[in-house]
């Protein structure tokens, strides 16, 4: 996804007449175009009831998939989680609050 | 008006790059560089150009830097030869991908090993896939006039590729020769100034260059370089009107020898050329009806400009100083025949892989092609369909 003109959700992808030349990218700040949670395999899904807002799962994320609102674990990202499972690793609550989930097995919203 | 001058072959490359004037030259300053860094460097030191001259530790790095500069916005070059230009392999890719009009003299020789510092074209003919333009000099006027073309070739619109400049170790690029060179402000004027689209110190318009292009637009920005390659043929010969306009010296996409009424004909590149161009003659006028076909533009292949000329013939003999090592004869060779395959009625086509490590090519070994050629186009047949001419049992 180098394409600078294409924005999330638009389904068009250029043709090579429309490009620009090279591959160079002429819109600052793309990246933030680039959903990199479209690499999962894994799904994290997360259980509020079961979770002891320890906040394990934050620091160790290696993106910044988890969101924090006031101090309290409140969801994942998931345009940038790739499924790493780490949060699931770390988390220490008795009953974990992360179950993997194949992405094959989700149904689409 | 022209100017006569006596200069070896790099010497007229270097005196070309001062009439250039780049902005920047990224160079390995060691062997094997040729003196054509050496020449310029000195014009540098005296003043003579304003290029950003950049020493750098490797021939790796002076392609890095020279695509740095282009992509920067800037007019930029270097030069190679042999091992250097392999040194440079994965770079080389990215300035034609990056679609950079970087021009860079190559003076062909052998690779090692074993170690050989001799000419053959096992270099460049190496970089033949890396999507850069290449022109091949007979001589050194001819690698003057290809250098000061190549510049217009690779800056203008439609093309916006790199291009080498190949000439023949040694034997033209340490060999004197009588040229004519143009006037600096002639030079100036035909290749006019550089406006770059996208520039990497344009703080109002800025880009990025060479970010992952991954399954989704890789291939998009391949058939982009694709076509550019296709569209720099007409190019070419525009840019050659135009010199020829200025200059009074024609180019082609090739060099047509005698070859009209010819009923069979060689086909080569660089310097051996000239030799084989006198054996035309030799037999031309002991009534051998023969030609010679010399390439000049090796990428993009002119295939079908090729199959004009060269369709009209009995048999064909391709010398490659280069073996592809498929079995199969050199590259030259393999894609001449391809070329000419969808031709109705075409020649028979066999391949000689000659000179290779700086091995002479002389006027008896020539002779032998044309006359092994002539009686395959009477219908016998070759002994091998490509023979290494001139190897010692």
């Amino acid at each position: 996804m180098t394409n600078p003109e294409q924005k999330i959700g638009q389904k068009k992808e250029l043709g090579w007449k429309e490009l620009p030349r090279g591959g160079v990218v002429l819109d600052t700040g793309s990246a933030r175009d680039y959903e990199t949670g479209d690499w999962r395999s894994f799904r994290p899904l997360w259980s509020k009831e079961k979770c002891i807002q320890c906040l394990r799962c934050w620091v160790f994320c290696p993106d910044a998939a988890i969101i924090v609102e006031d101090g309290k674990m409140v969801g994942i990202d998931y345009k940038h989680c790739k499924g790493c499972g780490i949060c699931r690793a770390e988390c220490p609550a008795k009953e974990n609050a992360f179950e993997m989930v194949s992405e094959a097995d989700i149904e689409e919203d | 008006m022209g100017k006569r001058v006596a200069l070896t072959g790099n010497e007229a490359i270097a005196l070309g790059m001062r009439q250039i004037n780049p902005d920047v030259v990224a160079a390995y300053p060691i062997t094997p560089q040729t003196d054509i860094v050496q020449y310029f460097a000195s014009f540098v030191s005296d003043g003579q150009v304003k290029t950003e001259l950049v020493t750098v530790e490797s021939e790796h790095s002076a392609m890095s830097a020279t695509i740095g500069a282009a992509a920067a916005g800037a007019r930029a070059m270097t030069a190679t030869s042999s091992q250097g230009l392999a040194l440079m392999w994965e770079v080389v890719y990215i300035a034609a991908s990056f679609r950079l009009p970087i021009v860079m003299p190559v003076v062909n020789r052998a690779l090692s090993g074993p170690i050989n510092i001799h000419c053959d074209h096992s270099d460049s003919m190496g970089a033949r896939d890396s999507g850069w333009i290449q022109l091949y000099s007979e001589n050194a006027q001819e690698a003057y006039d290809n250098l000061l073309q190549a510049v217009k070739i690779a800056e203008d619109k439609r093309v916006m590729l790199p291009v080498m400049v190949c000439q023949d170790g040694f034997i033209t690029s340490h060999g004197m020769e009588n040229l004519e060179i143009l006037q600096d402000e002639e030079v100036r004027t035909f290749i006019g100034e550089y406006t770059p689209d996208y520039s990497l110190l344009d703080t109002k318009r800025p880009v990025m260059y060479g970010p992952l292009d991954l399954q989704n637009y890789y291939f998009e920005h391949k058939k982009q370089q694709a076509e550019a390659m296709k569209d720099a043929l007409p190019v070419i010969l525009e840019v050659a009107e135009e010199y020829r306009k200025l200059s009074g010296r024609e180019y082609q996409l090739f060099e047509a020898y005698r070859m009209d009424d010819a009923e069979y004909a060689v086909v080569i590149m660089g310097s051996a050329a000239g030799t084989t161009r006198v054996v035309v003659d030799e037999l031309r006028a002991a009534g051998e009806k023969v030609g010679l076909l010399k390439l000049r533009v090796f990428r993009p292949f002119p295939y079908k400009a090729l199959q004009q000329v060269l369709g009209k013939v009995k048999a064909v003999a391709v010398m490659d100083r280069a073996d592809s090592f498929s079995g199969f004869g050199g590259p030259l060779f393999s894609e001449i025949r391809a070329g000419l395959y969808d031709l109705e009625t075409r020649p028979r086509i066999s391949g000689y892989i000659y000179g290779l490590g700086g091995r002479d090519l002389g006027i008896d070994e020539i002779k032998r092609v044309f006359a092994e050629t002539k009686m395959i186009a009477r219908g016998g047949d070759a002994a091998d369909l490509v023979t290494h001419l001139g190897v010692r049992e």
